[in-house]
């Protein structure tokens, strides 16, 4: 990386905002040096295409490449003169090779996103393999025994930042469940000019540096005149008290950030041809370093068909939130003629990447406005105001949940096994099939604890909410200056959309509406819990788990052939989403006989969320926050032994 | 003393155009940082020469433990009048808070005066930027200061800050025209834009006023005990 740190001062062109958030129209691998400019026109809408390598032998070489995205031209890191590198594609069945040269000179590896394979092939520098030397050439082999989108990317240094990532697509064995006409790759991701190790240093020196979105003193004059003195004094007095700020959803911004989509900038644009009444599958990968994305395809319904690669009940919705590193498959099934905006607009507002499903490569659609900046609010955390008195400064009191709006939402979910959104209204006698007592025996999410017999005649929307309120209990750990705040009252929050995506007029994908499309094959109850909380310090900006960061943590332990549930507790205010290497995590949504398997599953600020584990692969694999500037140390290695 | 001296000011010097190369390794959740804050850098407008003040500090160091050096001066008509230096080892012990320990040296004006130094820095609940410390000196000498400061945002890049400075002494120094109890009190309100997060001119308004035994020595040797002035300088760090 260093050396990238002094390549990337090789301009030092002065670049506009505009140009930032907008990135420049033909941004991208510079023409020229490019390993596949003469590709660079295939596309008919006249834009460098994403080249598709298939079969099941493959050589990647892993490059340095001149880019330019916003006026200035940077290095970035590349495979096989590509950003985003090749897309992948597999077949389930098959074995594949895959010959990755290093031609950095400095240590590189790829690591299979989500892929179930050998820990050896799972390219973790220092857990699974010894990483790629400069200059040598490492040989990934395994079997593929899934089928679905996932993608890849360098798990050294801050490489992914620059660009080295790319989708992988394995087509099913057997007939795909469901019907397309069309089939696109949608990545998203991050783009900054500056140098990672620049940016992860702003960051320890100034926790705020890329938040412009920050609240103002005519935003406090605004609250006052709305709201009246005391109602606003109450309302910041936490924040205030805690030193934190309601305004911060992301650490990195488009303040540096240009939004790619298939790695156009916002100004090109990715676009996708379609015809009209042809049923069109998009993958959306979510590539980004540090960016959450909200997606949404004006005027067309978009119907979720699988979750991180893996087949899932489908629904309809209007928008869903991607987290880092997770994927969504949709299928939209545009009727007409027009053009249609892929809108994907940064968790914070500060920017979107762009695309555009048309049938005519010159026609584009209209480009939504971004919608509000979001601010966290108490409601938003799962708080309380009036039980905020018994904070401690310092640390952070989460107090009560809020009962009336989604407590009982995230109950229903956990309690009906088999409901999805889109049935909700329907009088199908919902309640006496949700309750039964064979799903709530099992210790499925909130029901843990919950008091048996006064739940057997309570409907689930009257259940006693204090029931789901399971105490919490925070490491020795987690006190002390690495930790600025801990969630007392932590939340299943499952049917929360998220900050900025509440209320907004929109059906919004939750994971409560995740249901295997299969029965799950490991039924066995989970025969112990493991609760991890999600710890840091945002205004010193350090990151861990349980207040322990991996520099100096112990393995995670499990067995062999073990079933477990791990429970997350987030006692941050970031979204973090948590990546387990080598098994699947089944999300605990409702229906324990069809648990969405997911590979990275998002963890709400001040949240709870609890999936089971099959320790069903041996070896060491990694356990991390897929931020990048967090996983450093919001980090754990797993033994499987 | 005076080697001690000499080393630390090397260090401050020399240390961080040695940094780039070798601070930064990847992978490395807490890597050895430095950061230089010109916190300010200004002229001050009075009716006879205009005096250029600083406040610099630095740190070095890693996400707890970090080697801070603050240092503040004056200088009139090129000649430096007023000049302290503090090395400071600094260890979170609190989210928020740092404490910090070690060694002022006060230059000038002379006769300079060395003191120990332990004090708290950190953000208290209102987001309000607090250093205090206290100081013991030769002879028997003790002193204390208490620096706040709050930042108010007007838009995302024009930044309010009103600043106050206490300073305390346990017992007269007629040497340095200083008396016991509270010898001065400092307000200032400043006007930043930041241009940049690490670069932001300011304008602003700076009170003065020398208080009980000191501006009676003071006035004893004719000077004036209290000051307004307008203020232009430029705040940044890197």
């Amino acid at each position: 990386m260093r050396k990238t740190s002094s390549l990337l001062q090789l301009e030092n062109a002065s670049v506009s905002r505009r140009q930032f958030v907008q990135g420049i129209a033909m941004g991208g691998v510079v023409a020229g040096l490019s390993l596949r400019s003469s590709q660079l026109f295939a596309n008919p809408s006249d834009q460098p295409a994403v080249a598709t390598l298939r079969g099941n032998q493959f050589d990647l070489s892993i490059d340095q490449q001149r880019v330019n995205f916003t006026g200035a031209t940077r290095f970035a890191t590349t495979v096989n003169g590509s950003l985003p590198a090749p897309i992948l594609r597999w077949r389930e069945g098959e074995e594949v090779t895959l010959r990755v040269t290093n031609h950095l000179d400095v240590p590189s590896s790829i690591h299979w996103h989500g892929i179930i394979l050998p820990t050896a092939m799972d390219g973790v520098p220092g857990i699974s393999f010894a990483g790629i030397a400069p200059g040598e050439t490492f040989t990934y082999r395994f079997r593929v025994q899934q089928s679905g989108t996932y993608w890849y990317h360098s798990h050294s240094g801050f490489q992914e930042q620059t660009g080295l990532y790319g989708a992988i697509v394995i087509d099913p064995k057997d007939k795909e469940p469901s019907h397309y006409d069309r089939d696109y790759v949608v990545q998203l991701s991050d783009w900054s000019d500056e140098d990672p190790d620049d940016v992860y240093a702003k960051l320890k020196k100034l926790s705020h540096y890329y938040n412009f979105n920050e609240r103002t003193a005519s935003d406090l004059w605004q609250e006052i005149q709305s709201k009246g003195v005391v109602q606003t004094w109450q309302s910041r007095q936490m924040w205030n008290q805690m030193r934190m700020s309601d305004s911060d959803i992301s650490d990195v911004t488009g303040y540096t950030y240009t939004f790619l989509m298939n790695g156009q900038t916002p100004a090109d644009g990715w676009v996708g041809l379609f015809r009209k009444g042809e049923r069109v599958r998009l993958r959306f990968i979510n590539s980004a370093a540090m960016t959450f994305f909200d997606v949404r395809i004006p005027g067309l319904k978009m119907t979720v068909i699988a979750s991180d690669g893996q087949d899932v009940e489908p629904v309809s919705v209007d928008e869903f939130r991607i987290g880092v590193a997770e994927t969504f498959d949709v299928i939209v099934e545009p009727n007409d003629d027009s053009a249609y905006t892929l809108f994907a607009q940064a968790i914070d507002r500060s920017g979107y990447a762009l695309g555009t499903l048309t049938p005519d490569a010159t026609v584009r659609a209209e480009i939504p406005a971004l919608d509000p900046v979001p601010v966290l609010g108490h409601g938003n955390m799962g708080m309380d105001i009036s039980s905020m008195a018994g904070m401690d400064h310092g640390a952070m009191g989460h107090g009560a949940m809020d009962h009336a709006s989604m407590e009982h939402g995230a109950m229903e979910m956990g309690v009906m096994p088999g409901m999805d959104h889109s049935k909700i209204s329907a009088p199908s006698g919902m309640q006496t099939q949700g309750m039964s007592m064979d799903g709530m025996n099992r210790p499925g999410m909130s029901m843990t604890e919950m008091d048996m017999t006064s739940m057997s005649n309570a409907s689930p929307t009257t259940a006693s909410s204090p029931a789901l309120i399971r105490p919490v209990q925070h490491a020795p750990t987690e006190y002390g200056p690495h930790v600025d705040m801990r969630a007392d009252n932590p939340s299943y929050r499952l049917d929360d959309p998220g900050v900025g995506l509440r209320n907004n007029g929109r059906r919004v994908l939750t994971y409560a509406d995740l249901m295997n499309r299969y029965p799950i094959l490991d039924t066995r109850e989970p025969s112990r819990e493991i609760e991890l909380h999600l710890t840091g310090n945002m205004s010193r900006y350090m990151w861990s788990m349980n207040g322990v960061k991996f520099a100096d943590a112990e393995p995670l332990q499990l067995k062999y052939g073990e079933r477990v549930r791990i429970t997350l507790v987030n006692d941050t205010m970031m979204n973090h989403p948590m990546h387990l290497h080598g098994m699947w995590s089944d999300l605990e949504t409702g229906d324990l006989s069809r648990l969405p398997r997911k590979h990275t599953v998002v963890v709400q600020p001040g949240a709870r969320i609890s999936y089971q584990v099959t320790a069903d692969a041996r070896g060491d694999w990694a356990y991390h926050c897929h931020l990048i500037y967090h996983m450093l140390g919001m980090f754990r290695q797993v033994t499987v032994s | 003393m005076m080697k001690i001296k000499i080393t630390l000011i090397t260090t401050t010097l020399i240390v961080p155009s040695l940094i780039p190369g070798w601070v930064l390794a990847s992978g490395e959740d807490d890597p050895l940082l430095y950061k230089v804050i010109v916190d300010q850098l200004e002229y001050r407008d009075t009716d006879g020469p205009n005096p250029m003040v600083w406040n610099i500090d630095g740190w070095l160091g890693k996400d707890l433990n970090k080697l801070w050096i603050k240092t503040e001066g004056e200088r009139i008509n090129g000649i430096t009048e007023e000049l302290e230096v503090q090395a400071l080892y600094s260890r979170a012990i609190a989210p928020f808070w740092d404490l910090q320990a070690g060694w002022r040296h006060e230059n000038l004006p002379k006769p300079d005066r060395d003191w120990a130094v332990v004090g708290v820095k950190g953000l208290a609940p209102y987001l309000f930027e607090v250093d205090a410390a206290l100081f013991v000196g030769e002879s028997g000498r003790s002193a204390a200061r208490l620096e706040a400061e709050y930042e108010i945002m007007l838009t995302q890049r024009w930044v309010l800050s009103p600043e106050i400075e206490l300073n305390l002494l346990g017992k007269s120094d007629p040497e340095r025209g200083v008396g016991s109890g509270l010898t001065d009190i400092e307000v200032g309100l400043r006007l930043r834009y930041e241009i940049r997060r690490e670069f932001a001119p300011y304008i602003g308004i700076n009170w003065s006023k020398l208080t009980s035994d000191t501006a009676d020595l003071a006035r004893a040797e004719g000077e004036k005990t209290e000051a307004g002035q307008f203020v232009v300088g430029v705040r940044a760090w890197f």
